[in-house]
């Protein structure tokens, strides 16, 4: 039946070629339909606790999507007529950025003072080509003095500002309106740069993040898939040294690459920063499929002398099907795992790959022979070559089996005590290499003006227009107090500064009188009063909710690792527990938080896919290889490469984010493919020749071991190309897979030998 | 007013009909502003109550209750006086505005918890009154000279036929871009007005609705309805007891009255 199959296969070789091009061609054009994601929230799962109070936060004040223009003159000052000029230019220029509700800048801070009876608020810059050099000096004391500024708006050096432009977008389309945003704001500050060339300007910002991850993921798709084909070509060539099956593969993992991306688009799958790798990834899958099928044709093919083709072709699918099928299995079901994670994002990405993997499959056992029957096929005699050195290497391997199982279990143990030196971390700006300038302009920020790690609280009074109330007020006052003593952060947003700036203004601007108000009817006088005289976009709904009941506090802290984010949070909860009444002990939520718990949940709910495809993977493998002790044997090299990886990765980097946490899941079923090639291999020997253990290997590493070293290499070349992403997910990785694949071979070569040959007797 | 202006002013309204063909959509905005003002004229002055209600985009709902007392001034913006009665921290602050058509309006404030009279200077004509989504040029008494107007078309709103004139701010640091408003031709009342911000973007739409008529010429709304469609908040006013000619004057809108408000 399947022999019927494969020989009308490769008798209507044209109809079946004929027949696969307008169904690919069909599949394809779904990638039409692809769409970029604009929003961090992606990386999100619609349950997660973080996102949910983050959400319910921004709904009660304003969104706090933003743009930040970053100014830093040459000459190192911000207070000179040019400069402020500038500033206030670019201020009234940015209430027409698209989607903008608010622009906050040195220029239009709205500065109280009192006169008399009189309180004058006013854009604290109002004719900056009038002002004199004392009144430029005394702009600059009061901008000083005034914490909402400093350190968010101005560096304290006053060499650095910033002008905040908040976004509101429609909602209607976002793909279109973030980049709309995007490429607006870049227009403005390109033509900053050209007409003030002693002029840095840099845009960094919640909604330039956002904008951050489509480039990456374009400029991905554009640079590492070319590269990867490039990569593929020249080690096919080198590998089969044949013209046309190099050319029969290359066109095989096109068609699966345009097929898989044009499923993606049907199905409405959007392309985020880690889907963007799938490309790559697939496109290394499908080599391995071709690969195995095409060195056992050529081999055959060189044994008939050239004779049969057909012959040769019949024999490989004879002896590959089962393993390519089993190995595609495994594969897709390690990347199904990744749907057990946090991340929609990889949940894609793991989809995107299995389908890619099953298409593969379909066309390596089709298309592939149908054109290797159609294209001619040279053969060289001395292409067995790698062959004898593979059996060479078998031999050495059986000869000293002994203390090479002792070395590898040693280079394992000492790897495994580096495990535990992996830490957590997912650092969204450090998820861009330097390459996006997005990462350079937050790098700058928060080097030179801010940060843009923070976490936001809402703290709540308890009771409507209780944030007047004085001992609400005192709490919020002792919560910023204490926040600004840590020193992990750069600013702290309190609306006690603006009662106590309003106190002071009332009067008559007496120092003696920054403080506090003391009575619960003065404060909410003076916050109506202050409210009423606010000019359109810069009102107090940002800081204040609704019915005046609770009041926003946002803490802007340096680049912080996700431990030490969520060390600083908990310090602030332990101190709220200790210093503040129960109604006012609340969660901080931010992106920033919300970044920090992502890689903890993902491990947590990885634990359970990854083990779930390990158990299916091994029972697939005991079921296939019909022995239940091969089958726990395999289980040491499908796990060993992963142990060794992380404990190099914990020796030399030490760092775990979330592209890391599905690495094990996935590489499990890349992994097993080696494994389960050798193993059939051996065991074909055992049982249909009657081998030994140590002749079944020889015959295993003289049949299987040119085709696993050449597929692994392939692999590791593709993973590696990923590690050339602008997006450092995809990166870490590329690299932590590749690092995984080759323990990978290793293992298969040095230690699972060794241990059949002990255990097999 | 002075009577003669308002005689200069009524006479083109008068020969509206007869150049209707001739006049450019400019000057047939401007006719009907016109209209709409002189309509409005001589009511002297006027009280009422009002129930402000705001909304966010979560559905959460808060509650103010202010007073007005507004005179009418001949020539110049109205001065109104408002007084807080709740919520009750800032009960018997009292709010005096003289409001003029292009310049920024003078506005003092009474804190009673300081039992001081502020004057602001500010420019926030522009800024939302109580952190609502009606700004004070919203709410502000609407002089004919406030805007550069142009009639766009005509259509039924409310069940009515309507004119729709866009209006575009004389005065500095608004807003908005321009306002669109349409204004019924049965008794020259707004129906509805469409504002654009500073970007020419879609910011809020207001509608006004429950009119009655006081001395059989002054009609007044009993609930407007500002909903901003970039933030999703929204926030509804309702005025009852309205009252005209109850005999105030001049001496009842200055600082010292400011201080007696109740």
């Amino acid at each position: 039946m399947r022999e019927r199959f494969f020989h009308n296969i490769l008798r209507w070789r044209w109809l079946v070629v004929l027949l696969l091009l307008p169904l690919v061609g069909t599949l394809a054009s779904g990638a039409k339909q692809l769409r970029f994601e604009t929003d961090y929230r992606i990386f999100f799962s619609d349950d997660n606790p973080q996102m949910l109070a983050f959400d319910n936060l921004q709904n009660t004040y304003t969104k706090n999507d933003n743009v930040l223009f970053v100014l830093a003159p040459k000459d190192g000052k911000i207070f000179t007529s040019k400069m402020l000029r500038i500033v206030k230019d670019l201020t009234k220029a940015s209430w027409q950025i698209p989607y903008s509700i608010r622009v906050d800048s040195v220029t239009n801070f709205q500065h109280t003072q009192a006169e008399g009876d009189d309180l004058l608020v006013a854009d604290l810059v109002e004719n900056p080509e009038k002002l004199t050099p004392a009144e430029l000096e005394a702009i600059q004391a009061i901008a000083l003095a005034e914490p909402m500024l400093i350190n968010r708006i101005i560096s304290p050096k006053v060499d650095v500002t910033g002008v905040n432009v908040t976004i509101q977008l429609a909602g209607k389309d976002q793909a279109k309106e973030v980049p709309e945003i995007a490429a607006f704001v870049e227009k403005m500050a390109e033509e900053l740069r050209a007409a003030h060339p002693d002029l840095e300007v840099y845009l960094t910002g919640v909604t330039m993040m956002n904008n951050a991850f489509p480039t990456a993921a374009k400029h991905d798709m554009s640079t590492l898939v070319p590269i990867m084909f490039l990569v593929v070509i020249i080690t096919l060539g080198l590998m089969l040294r044949s013209f046309s099956a190099t050319f029969a593969t290359v066109l095989v993992i096109l068609f699966t690459v345009a097929t898989t991306m044009g499923l993606t688009g049907w199905l409405g799958i959007p392309l985020t920063g880690p889907s963007s790798s799938a490309p790559t990834i697939i496109l290394t899958m499908a080599v391995a499929d071709c690969v195995h099928i095409l060195i056992t044709f050529l081999y055959y093919y060189r044994l008939n002398g050239g004779e049969d083709k057909a012959k040769a072709m019949m024999e490989s699918l004879r002896v590959n099907l089962h393993p390519v099928f089993l190995t595609t299995l495994t594969t897709a079901i390690g990347f199904l795992s990744m749907n057990f994670g946090e991340v929609p994002p990889f949940r894609d990405l793991g989809n995107m790959v299995a389908m890619g993997v099953g298409i593969a499959f379909i066309l390596s056992t089709t298309l592939l022979p149908a054109l290797m029957m159609i294209l001619p096929v040279h053969v060289k005699k001395e292409a067995t070559r790698t062959g004898q050195r593979m059996e060479k290497f078998g031999e050495f391997v059986i000869q000293k089996r002994n203390i090479l199982s002792w070395c590898m279990v040693s280079v394992v143990v000492i790897l495994a005590l580096f495990i535990p030196k992996n830490e957590l971390n997912d650092e969204f700006v450090k998820y861009f290499s330097h390459n996006i300038p997005f990462r350079v302009a937050s790098d700058f920020s928060n080097e030179r003006l801010t940060g843009i790690y923070n976490i936001d609280y809402s703290l709540e009074s308890g009771e409507e227009n209780g944030v007047a109330s004085p001992v609400f007020l005192q709490h919020v006052e002792n919560f910023a107090q204490w926040y600004r003593s840590q020193p992990e952060v750069t600013h702290v947003n309190s609306i006690t500064d603006t009662f106590k700036r309003l106190n002071r203004n009332m009067h008559g601007d007496d120092k003696a009188w920054y403080k506090l108000p003391e009575a619960q009817d003065l404060a909410a006088q003076y916050l109506l009063l202050y409210e009423m005289s606010l000019p359109y976009g810069l009102d107090l709904n940002n800081q204040i909710n609704l019915d005046k009941s609770a009041t926003r506090f946002v803490v802007t802290m340096e680049n912080l690792s996700s431990n030490q984010v969520i060390d600083v949070a908990s310090r602030a909860r332990a101190w709220q527990k200790a210093n503040l009444p129960a109604s006012m002990q609340v969660e901080g939520s931010s992106p920033t938080v919300m970044f920090a718990h992502i890689g903890q949940r993902n491990i947590r709910s990885m634990i359970l896919g990854t083990s779930g495809a390990l158990v299916l993977i091994s029972l697939i493998m005991v079921i296939s290889l019909r022995s239940i002790k091969i089958g726990l044997i395999s289980l040491v090299p499908n796990l060993v490469p992963m142990i060794m990886a992380f404990g190099l990765w914990g020796m030399f980097v030490g760092e775990v984010g979330l592209a890391l946490s599905i690495v094990t899941g996935m590489t499990l079923g890349i992994v097993v493919d080696d494994s389960v090639h050798f193993l059939s291999k051996y065991l074909r020997a055992r049982r249909e020749k009657g081998y030994s253990s140590q002749d079944a290997v020889r015959y295993a590493f003289s049949t299987v071991g040119t085709a696993l070293w050449v597929t692994s290499a392939v692999l590791v070349c593709g993973f590696f190309v990923l590690t050339f992403s602008d997006f450092r997910l995809n990166s870490g990785m590329g690299l932590l897979t590749a690092i995984t694949i080759s323990f990978a071979l290793i293992a298969d070569f040095l230690l699972l030998p060794p241990l059949l040959m002990k255990l097999e007797k | 007013m002075t009577r003669l202006k308002q005689i200069i002013l009524t006479l083109p309204l008068l020969l509206l009909p007869l150049t209707a063909m001739a006049q450019t959509p400019e000057e047939k905005g401007l006719a009907i502003a016109r209209e709409v003002d002189q309509r409005d004229n001589g009511f002297q002055d006027s009280t009422a109550k009002m129930t402000m209600t705001l909304k966010n985009r979560a559905g959460q709902e808060s509650f103010r209750y202010i007073r007005f007392k507004t005179l009418e001034v001949e020539g110049d913006g109205d001065k109104s006086l408002s007084i807080f009665d709740k919520p009750r921290d800032i009960k018997g602050t009292a709010m005096l505005t003289f409001s003029h058509a292009t310049k920024p309006d003078d506005q003092w404030m009474y804190l009673p918890a300081l039992k001081r009279v502020k004057r602001i200077s500010s420019r926030n004509k522009s800024g939302p009154f109580m952190g609502s989504e009606f700004a004070f040029e919203d709410l502000g008494s609407q002089e004919v000279e406030k805007y550069h107007y142009k009639w766009l078309r005509d259509e039924p709103c409310n069940g009515l036929d309507c004119f729709v004139v866009e209006r575009r701010p004389a005065y500095e640091h608004s807003g908005y871009t321009r306002q669109e408003v349409w204004i019924d031709k049965e008794a020259y009342r707004v129906q509805k007005a469409v504002y654009y911000d500073r970007k020419n973007s879609l910011l809020k739409s207001q509608t006004f609705s429950g009119y009655k008529q006081y001395l059989n010429k002054f009609w007044r709304t009993t609930t407007m309805e500002m909903v901003n469609h970039q933030t999703g908040k929204s926030t509804q006013l309702l005025w009852e007891d309205y009252q005209f000619r109850v005999g105030l004057d001049s001496n009842d809108f200055n600082r010292n009255s400011l201080k007696r408000a109740r």
